[in-house]
């Protein structure tokens, strides 16, 4: 092993520092006994009990979820459809406007999409609320996903699908059969990134919102304005556990999918020699 | 088994005018964009035959290939199979299957489901899919094998379920995309007997691309020579190799020596040549050709001697030069004679002979001639 050099430990434990000192402290400060959130008065987990009477976080909670499910259901499913036509069909006319505007809610200011869907909504009299919420969340997490799959499908041999088709299988039934299987693990990681990101957005929900729905970050963010509780800092702790947890358990996989594979081809590779 | 010799010694429907083609390639024309991958092609492919397209990588073979399979569509002209005009008709309703270069082999079903994919789509009984999977399993030897994945298995065996898959639903035609390409060299000359064996056994029609004119020559009973989008040339690997039609062809397979020169005289069924290096050559032509038209002659290495004494008909069909190089292959011997123009003749001979007592050297003072039935007399 290489040996390391104090400046190597030290820019290591600066960035780490960086990244991690304030979730660290939000965490640490959500076992707090005190109700003030700057001062350690012992260990107690009777925040995390609190929660759990608190109905207006909860409801916010159960919104958050709702929204997250279905929104990064429906992008996932409009999202792989994009990354299709836009790696498949590259001789169409306006590819290339097409993509570009794909990708435009990836690089555009939120408050500018938060607020043209706003727009949008008025104009055309949708009432806001849970469906505004999602319908907006759809609109911006699906070019996340088509990038995640479009990455995929650009490595994907295309031959595959031509010996379905080749062998008798229709063009829909090639996509179920082959196609889909093939690149699940993209789709399903775009489904995770389209859910994360919609569980924790808060300007396009604040723009787009409506009486009774509101997501965890507008009623996390509302509650700050009135300052900082250990309440807030549980609710927190448990979504960073969440995110932690979803984060972990992908990359286990797909190590562990990596690491088979590769001892399989050894193996065959030994025994044909 | 029985020796397929018999077989294929009478199998040559092309000679017989009553036979009808079973693939017709009727003007097809392929553009992608300005660029004509397939220009103005016709061809004729009879049942049973073991059929090879073969050209440098550009020549448009795989995309005719792809025109029969139905993944691309021809700009022009018509493709008939077995009688029916297959324009617009998809790639999941031709009675051809492909093997790809690929192999192209599902990665996320077992070898088993890989060969039974095609018959599922047939909506055939469960019970008929197991025992034809099983059979094709057996007919490639890979029985053991049947619940692996593909990525648990070696490149030949790979090929060998890519085989079987595309053989599963007993195709009128086999269409093969440079089937041995990711084999190695020993492996490849194996499978292309294998292939041979297999295609008389179960009687298909197999049509083959490749660059590689031994894999054509070896396996195939005729060979279509393709360049630039059009046929050059198509007969059986023996007239292709010893009566090639044009400079291409002579230069494309194996080795040869072009010799360019004026027709001097044309006298029976032969013509008179003087070469530009001022060799006097009388070649066998069953074309007569005008006095005064430039020709070409093409004489393969292993047709030409060499001696250290003029032969007897010298100096018609003979040259004095100078061995340059030597190239030892162990089966036979390679040798460069620079002749006194400068032009370098490539002769080889076969090392019959475990020892020879006074081998050729270097710089040695040789005679190199040929006979009068040695080449090819080729028109400019």
């Amino acid at each position: 092993m290489e040996k390391w050099s104090r400046f190597n430990i030290a820019s290591v434990v600066l960035g780490f520092g960086f990244l991690y000192l304030p979730i660290v402290l939000l965490v640490i400060f959500s076992f707090n006994e005190s109700k003030l959130v700057t001062v350690w008065a012992g260990f107690s987990t009777k925040w995390y009990t609190q929660l759990w009477h608190n109905q207006g976080l909860l409801d916010a909670a159960w919104v958050t979820i709702r929204v997250g499910l279905l929104s990064a259901t429906c992008a996932t499913v409009l999202g792989t459809l994009a990354a299709l036509a836009l790696v498949r069909y590259s001789r169409f006319r306006g590819r290339v406007l097409f993509s570009g505007m794909v990708y435009a809610p990836l690089v555009m200011p939120e408050v500018i999409t938060g607020l043209s869907l706003l727009l949008l909504f008025v104009a055309i009299g949708l009432d806001r609320g849970f469906w505004t919420i999602t319908l907006a969340h759809i609109t911006f997490t699906m070019c996340f996903v088509a990038v995640v799959v479009q990455s995929r499908l650009l490595s994907f041999d295309q031959s595959i699908e031509e010996a379905a088709l080749d062998l008798g299988a229709t063009p829909v039934r090639t996509f179920f059969a082959i196609t889909l299987p093939v690149i699940a693990p993209a789709v399903f990681s775009g489904w995770v990134l389209a859910f994360t990101l919609s569980l924790d957005d808060l300007v396009i929900s604040s723009f787009t919102t409506g009486p009774g729905a509101t997501t965890l970050p507008m009623k996390i963010y509302s509650q700050v304005r009135l300052g900082v509780t250990p309440e807030i800092n549980a609710i927190c702790t448990i979504l960073i556990g969440i995110v932690a947890l979803g984060v972990i358990v992908a990359s286990i996989v797909t190590k562990r999918r990596e690491v088979q594979r590769e001892r399989d081809e050894r193996a065959a590779v030994a025994a044909s020699g | 088994m029985k020796s397929l010799g018999s077989i294929r010694r009478s199998f040559a429907p092309w000679a017989d005018p009553a036979s009808k083609p079973f693939i017709s390639v009727k003007n097809v024309t392929k553009k992608f964009g300005d660029f004509t991958a397939v220009d103005d092609l016709s061809l004729d492919i009879y049942t049973r035959e073991f059929f090879a397209l073969l050209g440098a990588s550009g020549c448009g073979k795989s995309t005719l290939l792809r025109m029969l399979a139905g993944f691309e569509q021809p700009t022009s002209g018509e493709i008939i199979l077995d009688g029916q005009n297959l324009a617009g008709i998809p790639p999941y309703r031709r009675p051809v299957n492909m093997m790809f270069q690929s192999y192209a082999l599902f990665p996320h079903m077992t070898v088993e489901s890989n060969i039974a994919f095609g018959l599922k789509q047939d909506g055939m009984p469960k019970a008929d899919i197991a025992e034809r999977v099983g059979q094709m399993l057996k007919l490639v030897k890979l029985e053991k094998f049947a619940q692996r994945k593909p990525h648990q298995l070696s490149g030949g065996q790979r090929q060998r379920v890519a085989l079987a898959r595309s053989l599963a639903k007993r195709p009128k035609v086999l269409l093969l995309d440079e089937p041995l390409g990711a084999l190695d060299k020993k492996l490849r000359e194996e499978t292309q007997f294998e292939l041979m064996d297999l295609q008389q056994e179960l009687g298909l029609t197999f049509v083959i691309v490749t660059h590689d004119q031994e894999e054509a020559m070896t396996m195939a009973g005729r060979i279509a020579v393709m360049s630039h989008g059009k046929v050059v040339q198509v007969a059986t690997p023996a007239e292709i190799y010893e009566a090639p039609n044009s400079r291409f062809v002579a230069d494309f397979i194996g080795d040869v020596n072009l010799f360019d020169g004026t027709v001097t005289a044309a006298e029976g069924g032969a013509v008179r040549i003087e070469t530009a290096g001022g060799i006097p050559v009388r070649m066998a032509s069953p074309e007569k050709l005008a006095d005064g038209a430039r020709a070409a002659v093409a004489i393969r290495p292993e047709k030409i001697r060499i001696s250290r004494q003029p032969p007897a008909h010298a100096p018609v069909n003979a040259a004095e030069g100078e061995i340059w190089d030597i190239g030892y292959l162990g089966d036979m011997t390679v040798f460069h004679v620079r002749l006194k123009d400068g032009k370098v003749v490539k002769a080889s001979s076969l090392n019959a002979v475990r020892a020879v007592e006074d081998p050729l050297g270097y710089d040695q003072q040789v005679w190199v001639s040929f006979g009068e039935d040695a080449g090819v007399v080729l028109k400019d």
